[in-house]
């Protein structure tokens, strides 16, 4: 189970790839979706290694990534 | 709420979701263009500080000329150039707001030399952003003041020959001789560690204007991919290997 979620708003990626390089597990990647303004945008490769660091937030320089990440379930006493 | 929040299942927190200071608009720049990344920044800075009711910005003309339909605050359109000084008239009128200017390298440091030079001399209490990508980036990439020594643009085919054009323009160590400013720095944003630290450099010229200390400019070196005619991934490597050495980082004027 993944410990992390991104989410990418595809109408607001341009595709230009600086979450790609910015991702410590290379969960990202540039696919071959189009959206509606002909941008490759990018997705998760390899949804299971996403830790939710939210670096690739970071770098989005189109703010079109939001990143959850799983709350630790804490054990009944 | 955001359009993606919807789809995240139960048991997940939001470790980073798109700043609410920032309105639906899709932002018009390039791929991979830095503005990007540094209008965020502000937008964070905003929601971190909570001054979004009190906030109003000046939209500078050049590629962040749209501003005002990103941001969900107040904004004033300046002349080119003139966002200092039209950013003091509305801090001397009204000094609870909290005023920030946002600016490229040819509309601070060429046309808008003057004013940002006696504004910053004024001692004036608001808050500069200063994106320097060293080139005229949405009229077709012309030659800027900040451009580097020998390097290609649409004005400069051979590349920037200093005899004839002079050379770059520092515009922070100069601001930073002037006893007015309160803070003045110079920041990226090519790697998440310099984005980060260029978001504490902004939230703390905010809370400058707030404490009523001054002027305060965060410049920020940027690329422009486009007119640079490489890729995002390598206008990053570009910054750390060319720009940096001649616009070097830190902090170069911090009154306590």
């Amino acid at each position: 189970m993944a410990k992390g979620l991104v989410l990418v708003d595809k109408d607001r990626c341009k595709g230009c790839g600086l979450c790609v390089i910015t991702c410590p597990f290379a969960v990202l990647a540039i696919t071959s979706e189009l959206n509606r303004y002909g941008y490759n945008v990018a997705g998760q490769r390899d949804p299971e290694k996403c830790t939710g660091c939210g670096m690739c937030a970071q770098m989005c320089p189109d703010a079109a990534i939001e990143v959850y990440r799983l709350r630790p379930v804490k054990e009944e006493v | 709420m955001s359009v993606v929040e919807a789809k995240v299942p139960a048991g997940f927190v939001p470790v980073y979701t798109r700043p609410k200071s920032l309105s639906e608009k899709r932002f018009t720049y390039c791929p991979g263009c830095h503005h990007g990344i540094i209008t965020r920044l502000v937008a964070e800075a905003i929601d971190e500080l909570g001054i979004q009711e009190r906030t109003v910005g000046i939209a500078p003309v050049g590629c962040a000329v749209f501003l005002y339909e990103f941001f969900r605050c107040d904004f004033a359109q300046a002349a080119h150039g003139r966002a200092c000084a039209v950013a003091t008239g509305i801090k001397r009128a009204n000094p609870d707001l909290i005023v920030f200017t946002y600016q490229g390298d040819g509309d601070l440091a060429a046309i808008g030399a003057a004013e940002t030079i006696h504004a910053a001399n004024r001692g004036e209490n608001i808050t500069v952003i200063f994106v320097n990508n060293q080139i005229y980036g949405m009229t077709g990439g012309e030659m800027a003041p900040t451009t580097l020594p020998g390097m290609r643009t649409v004005t400069t085919p051979e590349g920037r020959d200093v005899r004839i054009t002079g050379y770059p323009l520092r515009m922070s160590e100069m601001l930073a001789q002037l006893d007015g400013p309160a803070y003045i720095t110079r920041q990226a944003v090519f790697d998440v560690r310099h984005v980060q630290m260029a978001r504490k450099a902004i939230v703390k010229a905010f809370k400058n204007q707030i404490e009523g200390k001054g002027f305060s400019l965060v410049e920020i070196v940027a690329a422009c991919p486009t007119n640079l005619h490489i890729p995002p991934v390598e206008a990053s490597r570009w910054v750390t290997e060319q720009a940096l050495k001649y616009f070097p980082l830190g902090d170069l004027k911090v009154r306590d």
